[in-house]
């Protein structure tokens, strides 16, 4: 039975968690409006990009001169995984579930005999995928220092991807991110970049004249295109994030004032029986006497 | 046929412009080009250099760092990576693009130094102009 100050003191300490993490959970939610915003923010360069990009990619589909980043390299034997993860931890399951879902890709690529390279971003996700995949890594991108994540930070990253694909260093990309649904769910999702990939949009109607030519205006965007898919894969990320450490912190919050209910009643009760215990013996001494 | 046509410049982060135009001059890949209402579809690169709006608020001119335009009779749609407003308090920031390219014209390679080199000459021109 602990003593009565070792309770209070519990309590104590548990109420300076409770702070603690309503805190956390009150900058998250701020963090993830101004997350949200940059995503919308963002929208309509990658809609426009997507369309042109898509539209342009579907009349060259399958044809023979399709640029190679659209076509593949016609092999499918080494791949690479782009894991994008967070820096900071406290965020619930955010960062396990992408590591989950790329560490059952890596396997499954494995037993069929490919070889896979990993580039991690964000520490947590190469923390969790060291144990038995950091054979495979190849880079890891810190975005630590990034308080606000912005395009240049795709196109790093975008940039490392491309010349290693212009190096003949793997065939296939996919990145590994969380998909922003709403702030209690994110999808864990699996995107392939690399042969290039565009959702198919409504074919548009209008005939465009290409200059300088329809190739070459395919070859100059294709980059581009994949640069803006990790951008908005970023973004997405960013979002999921803070989601998701808004909803672990609450729950922690809650949590707490759970148990700081908890501990409230056993304390109150061992006060109330050693209050007792305490009558008990006086009366029992005026009564002796 | 219509006096003014929707200008749209977009970068990845957000949308910098949007109004009514009715005229715009961009650094086409083949030359310069100048867009006016009921313009032929046309989607073309963009090199570095300005692109410029002439609307009924007057002109406006942008600095951009490549990209490519979307044209059609009654729009006319920018997406740039980089643009920044052509105006003395941009100064600094494009100086420093300039900066960039040099930097990157000194490391880069093959192809990629020539794009640089080029970059950095339209760079210079830009700053020019703007005095």
């Amino acid at each position: 039975m602990p003593s009565l100050k070792d309770l209070k003191n519990r309590i104590q300490s548990v109420k300076n968690t409770r702070k603690i993490t309503k805190a956390m959970q009150m900058v998250a939610a701020a963090k993830l409006r101004r997350a949200q915003d940059s995503a919308e923010a963002a929208r309509p360069y990658a809609e426009r990009m997507n369309a042109v990009v898509g539209g342009l990619a579907a009349s060259f589909g399958g044809s023979d001169n399709a640029p190679r980043l659209l076509a593949g390299t016609g092999q499918d034997k080494v791949h690479l995984l782009v894991v994008m993860t967070s820096e900071r931890g406290l965020c619930g399951g955010f960062n396990s579930s992408i590591a989950r879902l790329a560490r059952q890709h890596a396997q499954k690529l494995l037993a069929q005999g490919k070889t896979v390279k990993i580039i991690t971003v964000g520490k947590k996700g190469r923390e969790q995928l060291k144990r038995d995949l950091s054979s495979h890594f190849i880079a890891h991108v810190d975005l630590g220092d990034v308080k606000r994540i912005g395009y240049v930070d795709a196109q790093k990253i975008a940039r490392d991807v491309l010349a290693r694909f212009d190096a003949g260093e793997f065939d296939v990309a996919t990145l590994f991110f969380n998909r922003f649904q709403s702030v209690i769910a994110q999808i864990p999702t699996a995107q392939q970049i690399i042969p290039a990939h565009f959702e198919a949009g409504e074919p548009s109607t209008t005939l465009y004249d290409y200059e300088p030519s329809e190739e070459a205006v395919l070859a100059d965007l294709l980059p581009r295109g994949v640069t803006t898919q990790i951008f908005t894969a970023l973004l997405e990320n960013g979002a999921s994030e803070q989601g998701a450490r808004m909803s672990a912190m609450d729950n922690a919050t809650r949590n707490a004032g759970d148990m700081i209910d908890k501990l409230t009643i056993v304390y109150n009760r061992s006060r109330q029986a050693s209050i007792t215990k305490e009558l008990i013996e006086i009366i029992s001494g005026a009564e002796a006497l | 046929m219509a006096e003014t046509m929707q200008f749209d410049l977009v970068s990845p982060e957000r949308r910098l412009a949007s109004f009514k135009v009715a005229e715009v001059q961009l650094p086409g890949a083949e030359g310069d080009m100048t867009v006016m209402p009921d313009h032929a579809p046309v989607i073309t690169t963009l090199r570095p250099g300005v692109v410029r709006m002439t609307g009924p608020e007057g002109t406006q001119r942008y600095a951009v760092t490549g990209g490519f335009a979307e044209i059609t009779g009654t729009s006319v749609s920018v997406l740039a990576e980089r643009a920044m407003l052509a105006e003395p308090g941009n100064r600094e920031a494009i100086e420093k693009h300039l900066e960039e390219a040099r930097e990157q014209a000194r490391t880069a390679a093959g192809e990629h130094k020539d794009m640089a080199e080029v970059l950095v000459a339209d760079l210079a021109q830009l700053l020019h102009d703007m005095v």
